[in-house]
């Protein structure tokens, strides 16, 4: 998957967000969406693409998309 | 072969719904609340309200609805992460107020959403063993006891719950089969009580978050994500059993969110994947037997069937189990 699939996944998983809001450099738990649930919605959607079981652990080191990104195709 | 003869189960009567939630935590709506946990009211104890009444009264239901005298019981196991006291044993409390006979033994154990499973497999060696031959599996938690009252990623979904089951070497309901565990205490400060321990004994842990439940919701759905599937299959395999061989599939009901997906995940068609969530909420212990109770009343289960139990949880702990009807 391209970054640019995975910011449009990303993206689809957030309720009620601007489409194009989200880019690679977005520090994504600082947005107004981000809660406790959206937690598990993006581990569930990385484990449903990609097959690979990020921890919450991996979403607290991340800042931006893009360390996601690198960090489920290392 | 070893039977389960009877569950029957408790809630207490105050509620809590999604509306009182939304007043205190304004930025999750109802629909929200609804859409995420698939939990629309959890059954909360009364203050004075705890788990050897709760796994009493579960207990009085299930002697009334299948005529068994408490003089028939053997050995009370009472599953419980939140005892009346530190000490004695609940399970012996309960002995002498459902009247059993003090010839029994009883004991208490100390397991989460993995309880019943564990609870199933150890009643059945207790019979296998030869020392008894009536089992009463009770599980019982106030888990709102833990909760502090400004966290919500807990307060949506945990509720509490009372459940009482009869396993018997005499056969009237469903036989149980091999049963797999998985343990892994590195998961131990996911889902962790401070207070209430020797180890903060010391420490006034009243009034802070730190002496409440602590869950990491996210450590714990990729703990179930890598354990449960591969439970799954080994529990299968131990029962020379195929996934298609199952006619209906009881997890512990932790949230639909992440029942659904572990669903998806494991290509578990949806008409064979029982979900009980909405009106009781995660009750720990008790979710598999309530689920399997409702089953039960709702006509999904028949003789002949053959159905998977699986909880996970706390400690971590796992366990899955096969019962057939």
């Amino acid at each position: 998957m391209t970054i640019e699939n995975f910011v449009k996944k990303f993206e689809e998983q957030l309720e009620d967000i601007t489409p194009g809001t989200i880019t690679p450099s977005t520090a994504f738990k600082e947005l107004e969406e981000w809660d406790s649930m959206t937690n598990l919605v993006i581990i569930a959607m990385v484990d449903r693409e990609y097959n690979k079981q990020i921890t919450g652990n991996d979403l607290s080191t991340a800042t931006t998309i893009q360390d996601l990104y690198n960090l489920i195709n290392s | 072969m070893i039977f389960i003869n009877g569950i029957s189960y408790y809630l207490p009567e105050k509620k809590l719904s999604n509306r009182e939630l939304n007043e205190l935590f304004p930025d999750w709506s109802v629909e929200k609340i609804a859409a995420k946990t698939g939990i629309v009211e959890r059954h909360i104890a009364a203050e004075d309200e705890f788990s050897s009444g709760m796994a009493v009264k579960a207990a009085q239901k299930l002697f009334k609805e299948y005529q068994i005298s408490p003089d028939e019981i053997e050995f009370v196991l009472l599953c419980t992460q939140s005892p009346d006291y530190l000490l004695p044993t609940t399970a012996c409390i309960v002995q002498d107020l459902l009247g059993i006979p003090t010839t029994v033994g009883a004991m208490d154990y100390n397991l989460g959403c993995s309880g019943y499973i564990y609870g199933l497999s150890t009643a059945k060696g207790l019979i296998q063993s030869g020392d008894v031959s009536n089992v009463l599996l009770l599980t019982s938690e106030t888990y709102s006891k833990h909760l502090a009252e400004n966290d919500k990623s807990v307060r949506t979904i945990f509720g509490d719950a009372a459940s009482a089951t009869l396993i018997s070497r005499k056969r009237k309901g469903a036989s149980i089969g091999k049963t797999s565990f998985g343990t892994d205490g590195k998961g131990a400060a996911n889902l962790i009580l401070k207070r209430g321990g020797a180890r903060n004994i010391n420490c006034d842990l009243t009034g802070s978050n730190e002496g409440k439940l602590f869950m990491n919701g996210a450590e714990i759905f990729t703990f179930t994500l890598k354990v449960v599937p591969a439970i799954v299959e080994d529990t299968l395999k131990k029962n020379e059993l195929k996934l298609d061989n199952i006619d209906l599939f009881i997890f512990h009901q932790a949230n639909k969110y992440m029942l659904e997906h572990l669903r998806m995940k494991m290509n578990i068609p949806e008409d064979k994947f029982y979900v009980h969530i909405s009106h009781c909420g995660n009750t720990v212990s008790s979710t598999i037997p309530i689920a399997l109770k409702a089953a039960e009343q709702e006509g999904y289960l028949k003789p002949g069937m053959t159905v998977m139990l699986t909880g996970f949880g706390v400690g971590y702990s796992w366990g899955a189990s096969i019962i057939h009807y």
